[in-house]
Order: structure tokens, then sequence, then C-alpha cells
């Protein structure tokens, strides 16, 4: 799991670990079975350790990790309001930018849809890079067979985008 | 957003400028507002893609540029002349003499070969025949179609009649060209060949305005803007430089 994503749901408040997870299950139905809670508690702890995340336990109670509540710290914020706003294609990762725009309607820290029209903007140019080498290539060049597969990814990838900008418009958070 | 002519006051560069322009059909409840307030400034020499979902209004906005239907509201300019309150007859002869028009469907004249296809709108605009002839095969010529120009189009592959179609549209040197969806009925092969061919136009200085759901053709644009429910949402610039990034997308690198 990547730690930008568990930063970021915990950018809406302060939360325990089982709420953490609650939320990507919800976030990510089938595809979030495979996740442990464990995995969530060794993030959260890198996190602490690297001072994005600070964490309080409530008096009295054994020191066990599900009992504490995680919150960001100053510096956490900063990493998930720069996280939400950079590109992270050409390795495109959907459950990441999925999660993303979850976050970030979550906790309100930025638009949905200003996060797809970034990602589309990002896309195109790639697109247009990609098709003007196909267009630049001989009829049946084994180049242009390459570059017409780098095409037609980018395009299902915009598809996408298209029906994540439908999901979000006029919509703020999907619990 | 389009804010970018309002610098050129003067007009002089814009080929095509529409402020505020509005399209509306039924009234009261069913009241649909198929343009809702586009404003846009195309210089010469750009090629602008405007794409969106079906339904999203860029149809009819090509319509209106291209003076096929009347605005409901808002102000039209071609080459700093207002059109959008011309007489019929008057924007009939605009339309045929300063604007070039491709449509998905090709529309050509199934009767009539190629080459007298491309001359039509020539001769329709009072040239002789020997002038529109020459100008037509020139034009076929340009499109890399000079060995079909005696074929009918039944005879002709799709990308060879889009081809062909706009040939015609550049017949009497429009000041802009206007292409609703031109890939929309061609395979991979055939779009690539039209991509090729608007890509030649742009280079040579046409000022083009294409309105599409495919995102091939709309990612060649100098500017691409992108239309929602009848309002323009957001504008990518594609003229800038590469992103570096195709090995990676191709899984060699990174």
């Amino acid at each position: 799991m990547q730690q930008e994503v568990v930063l970021a749901m915990l950018a809406k408040e302060p939360s325990h670990g089982y709420q953490l997870r609650a939320r990507l299950q919800l976030a990510l139905g089938p595809l979030g079975d495979a996740m442990n809670a464990g995995q969530i508690y060794v993030t959260l702890a890198r996190l602490e350790k690297a001072g994005l995340v600070e964490c309080e336990r409530a008096a009295g109670l054994a020191d066990r990790p599900d009992r504490k509540m995680y919150a960001l710290t100053a510096a956490g914020q900063q990493r998930v309001a720069g996280w939400l706003t950079e590109v992270s294609w050409p390795k495109p990762d959907l459950a990441e930018f999925h999660l993303k725009l979850i976050a970030a309607a979550a906790a309100g820290l930025a638009d949905p849809i200003s996060i797809v029209d970034a990602q589309r903007r990002e896309l195109l140019r790639r697109l247009r890079d990609a098709q003007r080498a196909a267009m630049a290539e001989p009829d049946r060049s084994a180049a242009g067979l390459l570059l017409e597969g780098i095409v037609l990814r980018l395009q299902a990838d915009l598809r996408w985008l298209e029906a994540c900008e439908r999901n979000w418009t006029g919509r703020r958070d999907p619990s | 957003m389009n804010k970018s002519g309002d610098a050129d006051h003067d007009g002089s560069t814009c080929v095509l400028r529409a402020r505020g322009l509005r399209k509306e059909y039924g009234k009261a409840a069913g009241l649909v507002r198929a343009v809702d307030g586009v404003s846009l400034d195309v210089d010469a020499g750009q090629a602008l893609a405007v794409m969106g979902p079906s339904g999203c209004g860029k149809s009819t906005l090509l319509h209106l540029l291209g003076g096929l239907d009347r605005p409901t509201d808002g102000e039209l300019y071609l080459a700093g002349q207002r059109i959008d309150q011309m007489g019929e007859r008057a924007l009939a002869r605009l339309r045929r003499d300063a604007i070039g028009f491709v449509f998905q469907a090709f529309h050509l004249m199934d009767e009539l070969t190629a080459v007298e296809n491309v001359e039509l709108p020539a001769l329709l605009a009072g040239r002789s025949a020997r002038a529109a002839r020459q100008r037509a095969s020139g034009l076929l010529e340009q499109v890399g179609l000079a060995d079909r120009a005696s074929f009918l189009p039944s005879a002709l592959s799709g990308g060879q009649r889009q081809r062909v179609a706009v040939a015609r549209a550049l017949a009497n040197d429009p000041l802009v060209v206007l292409a609703d969806e031109p890939t929309g009925n061609l395979d991979s092969q055939a779009t690539l060949e039209v991509l090729r061919l608007f890509d030649s136009l742009h280079e040579a200085g046409q000022t083009l305005v294409v309105v599409t759901h495919d995102s091939r053709i709309a990612a060649t644009a100098d500017r691409l803007i992108s239309m929602r429910d009848g309002a323009f949402v957001d504008e990518t610039r594609l003229n800038g430089g590469t992103t570096g990034h195709l090995g990676a997308l191709a899984g060699l690198e990174g």
C-alpha cells in the first residue's frame, strides 16, 4: 500500500487504523480484500517515524496500535496536498488515481474534477506525442504498430477519465 | 477561459470569434440549451479541437460557427465581419466562399466522380469550368488521390472518400475549415490517412476547427477544448514541447 494513500485517507479527520482500513475497503470493493490489517499499521508506523503522522493513545488503555488515534502533522498535510496535484502516469496506477479522487473529495482538499482535468491534459499531451510519431511512420511499419498500441492504451485511459468526470460531477463524497 | 483573444481587440489575426453564443431548443420545462454561452477566438493558422461526449453540443456549436444554423443569442464574427445577423442569401454565399465543411458521412454526390465533386463548389462560386477543374485536380493531388480523379465515390474506400471531401472543402480557399467528426466512420488506418492530411493542411497554414469525440484527431490540434452540457469546461494547449514519456509508455524504461 502506497504511503500517500494511507496519508490521504487521514486527511478528512483523525482516525483509528481500522477506520482507515474500512474507508479503503469501501473505496476498493473486492479489490480491497487482499489488503490485511497489518499492512495499514506497518505503513502508519513508518509514517509516524517520518514525522508525517502523529498519534494519540487513549489514557489508561493498553499500548496496542488499534487503540491509537492517528492524525496528520503539518508535514503530512503538505505531502498529501502535493500528492493530490501530482500527475503520476505514464505508469498508470488506476487504484492510486481512484483513491486520490476519493481522498480529495472526502477531505475537501481539492476538487476531484480539477484533478481529472490535470490528468487529462497530461494524457492528451502524451497522446499527441504518440500520434505525431505514428503519423510520421510509413504505412505498415513495425514501429507504427507499436505506436498504435500506445495510442489505443492512452485512448482507453482517456475514456476512463471521462467516466471519472461523470461520476464526480456534482458530488463530493462517495460514501 | 477564452481570454486568449481579449488582448487582440482589432481582430486582425482572429479568423473566427464567438461571444456568448447560445442555442436553445424547446420552451419552458422542455427547454434545452444545446450551446450555453460559448466564447471563442480562433486565430489564423490555428488548429482547434472541441471534444466532448455525444450530446454535449459540439455539433450544434460547429453548425453555429459555420452559419448553418442561427444562434438564439450571442455574436459571431468571421474575419472581423459580424455574420450571425446576416441575411440568408449573403450568409449562403459566405458559407460557399469562405468556409469549408467536412462531415462524418462525407456527403459526396454519389453520381459525380471524385474530381467533379471537388470542383463543384468552385463552379457554384462562378469560376470557369477550366479553372475549377484545374483547381480540383491540384487538390486531389494534394490529398494523394490524383489517380482516383475519375472514380465514383462508391469505388473509393472510406478514408479516400473523406480525403475527397476534404479536397472539396478546400475548393474555394476557405478562411476556415470546419470538420464535424471527420474520422467517425473510419477504421484505424483510414483515420491515420485523414490525420496526416489535416496535419499537412495545418502545416500549410490552414485554419481548422474540428469537433470530435476521437481523442486521436483532437490530440493533433494546437488547442483542445473540452465541452460539457453546452459549455467549455477546460482547455489543453498542445503546441508545446514533447513530454518525453513515449519510451516509458511503451514499457521500455522507468
